[in-house]
């Protein structure tokens, strides 16, 4: 492990590096990852393949051959390749301006929901579990201003922070076998909406109509890291509205 | 038309050398599990080592040719046959006349076959890729695996006519080969496979008697294991120290081994996920992926150290022993003319 200033680039395998600049989710480092991620992708070094974000690191992928081909004369006093890749990621993070740049422009996206009923199943138990009713935990949940730290577990999930803590709600104990894409659920201090058709242990509140991964487009993500997410409450009528426009 | 699925065996599809770009998207990479061998049978025919190839599993599979191709075959030992039951041989350019029937159910070595034709089989792109991600649903056929009736179409030939001297022809004149080959890429049979990895960041979660045991025990494949990772079984589970903080989720790569709390450690394969919160115990050498690759359930592995430094040189000495070979193949198969 290697280390610049608060960066560690921890080695992840022989063709990739983990940049991790703190260990906990919050906002500011949230900030700084995504300012890393955009200077990574404009100035991309030789040899880099593609970077992934997570809530307090980056993985730089890389072809050791193209970075071993492409070394400077300086850069071949390196022992590793592995050094050279960390050389080159701390000349780029010295360039990182200090200022937050407001040029990035924060995307909100609006994701519709039907709550309760069939798109629903646990709404009634996450308002018991919290003695609400299921109004104020719609609510709750509709009123929240949700920030995307990253994209991972399936293609289109988005780990989101901001859920008020009055609606949290432990995992079910049997997880379900199969929860329709697009459900909307809660497990913990979390929310989360599913992007495909998979089983899953969380309390299902209810349903969007729309597609979050979405392979023919150029983005197949509606959601990427840094956008920030309000849920608005849509009635039955709305959904199959919306699902037959998708469809159409 | 080009190649007729008549049975798909126990699972295959369409896969090329993945999907590069969109893990920041959660979709995974994809692609060939082992590498080296759909590279090889692509060059082997002329092809671009990008291009679409078939990957058969196991054993069950059966082909018609269509029309006359040149194909390969390249990875495990399927003891692949025609119908007048002539063995086809692997890790060479075969010209096949059209209605040759392929049968691959004389199962012998190895775990999964990679099937190239020249010109490159057609695939739905997504993402830049045809790779099938069945979780996503996309590339392939329809993002699905094959079926029996599937019609596999390959792509016209854009690069030179494959001109190979003194070619063998089989008694039934169906096939035709030369007797040179590129088998010694292949993944070698072995009682116990010997897997080389680094050390991972979180290996001081396992008490002390689960990192030794990491490199003493011997571990077998679990029959749940699939393209997106393999599960190990040994007969003692690894244990991690309890009470440790939970960990937030962060990348994941091909070849990370994880340990999930029932201590039976996962390796993550082509079609893993992108991230993942399981304490990272190790990482395979990337030279030693596609031994996974040629796995079966039931098969043992042992985990040998290695460092990162020679883990790197291995790799850069593979990837320049793949330019040789694409580069000799390319000889080979044009010769002077």
């Amino acid at each position: 492990m290697k280390k610049w200033r608060n960066v560690q680039f921890v080695p992840l395998g022989d063709s990739s590096v983990l940049m991790r600049a703190g260990d906990g989710i919050d906002e500011s480092l949230h900030r700084w990852i995504m300012a890393v991620m955009h200077l990574l992708e404009s100035r991309r070094f030789e040899g880099m393949i593609e970077c992934v974000p997570s809530f307090a690191a980056i993985a730089v992928h890389y072809d050791p051959l193209a970075v071993w081909r492409s070394r400077s004369p300086q850069e071949r006093a390196h022992e590793a390749v592995f050094d050279t890749v960390c050389a080159r990621l701390e000349t780029l993070l010295s360039q990182l301006p200090d200022q937050e740049e407001n040029s990035r422009q924060q995307r909100i996206v609006t994701i519709p929901v039907c709550y309760g009923g069939n798109y629903g199943p646990d709404l009634q138990e996450v308002a018991q579990h919290c003695g609400l009713s299921a109004e104020e935990v719609i609510s709750i949940h509709t009123s929240g201003l949700y920030l995307v730290y990253m994209i991972g577990f399936a293609p289109g999930f988005p780990y989101m922070g901001g859920m008020s803590s009055r609606i949290a709600a432990p995992r079910r104990k049997t997880p379900r076998t199969g929860i329709p894409a697009g459900s909307v659920g809660i497990a913990g201090a979390q929310t989360g909406v599913y992007p495909l058709a998979t089983p899953g242990g969380w309390q299902l509140i209810g349903r969007t109509p729309l597609a979050l991964f979405r392979p023919k487009q150029e983005m197949p993500s509606l959601l990427r890291a840094g956008d920030q997410v309000r849920f608005e409450a849509i009635n039955a009528g709305q959904f199959m509205e919306w699902e037959r426009e998708r469809g159409g | 038309m080009s190649l007729t699925m008549i049975k798909p065996g126990l699972f295959a599809t369409i896969q090329d050398l993945g999907r590069y770009g969109y893990q920041k998207y959660g979709v995974a990479i994809g692609g060939a599990m082992d590498e080296p061998a759909a590279r090889a049978a692509n060059w082997l025919v002329g092809n671009r080592d990008t291009e679409a190839v078939l990957e058969l599993t196991l054993t069950g599979a059966e082909l018609r040719a269509e029309r006359d191709l040149w194909i390969a075959l390249c990875g495990g030992d399927m003891g692949a046959q025609t119908g007048e039951g002539e063995v086809i041989p692997l890790w060479r350019p075969v010209w096949i006349a059209k209605g040759t029937h392929l049968a691959f159910r004389n199962y012998r070595t190895g775990c999964r076959t990679y099937v190239a034709v020249a010109g490159g089989l057609e695939g739905d792109i997504s993402m830049g890729s045809s790779s099938t991600y069945l979780r996503g649903g996309i590339g392939g056929l329809d993002g699905r695996t094959l079926r029996a009736g599937d019609v596999l179409e390959a792509k016209p030939i854009t690069g030179r006519t494959i001109a190979i001297d003194k070619l063998v022809t089989s008694p039934s004149g169906g096939l035709k080969w030369p007797l040179w080959h590129a088998g010694g890429f292949a993944v070698a049979p072995r009682e116990v496979h010997a897997v080389r990895i680094m050390p991972g960041e979180h290996q001081h979660r396992m008490t002390a008697e689960a990192q030794r045991g990491l490199y003493e025990r011997v571990f077998r494949i679990a029959p749940s294991s699939d393209r997106m990772g393999y599960r190990l079984h040994s007969d003692v589970s690894l244990k991690l120290i309890e009470g440790m903080p939970e960990l937030i989720s962060e990348p994941v790569v091909h070849g990370t081994i994880q340990l999930p709390p029932d201590g039976n450690p996962i390796v993550l394969l082509a079609e893993r996920q992108t991230t993942g919160g399981y304490p990272r115990i190790g990482q395979v050498a990337s030279v030693d992926i596609p031994v996974f690759a040629q796995l079966k359930p039931g098969d043992c592995i042992r985990f040998y150290p290695v460092t990162l430094q020679e883990a790197e040189e291995l790799k850069l000495e593979s990837e320049l022993d793949m330019d040789q070979l694409r580069t000799i193949i390319g000889l080979k198969l044009y010769g002077n003319k």
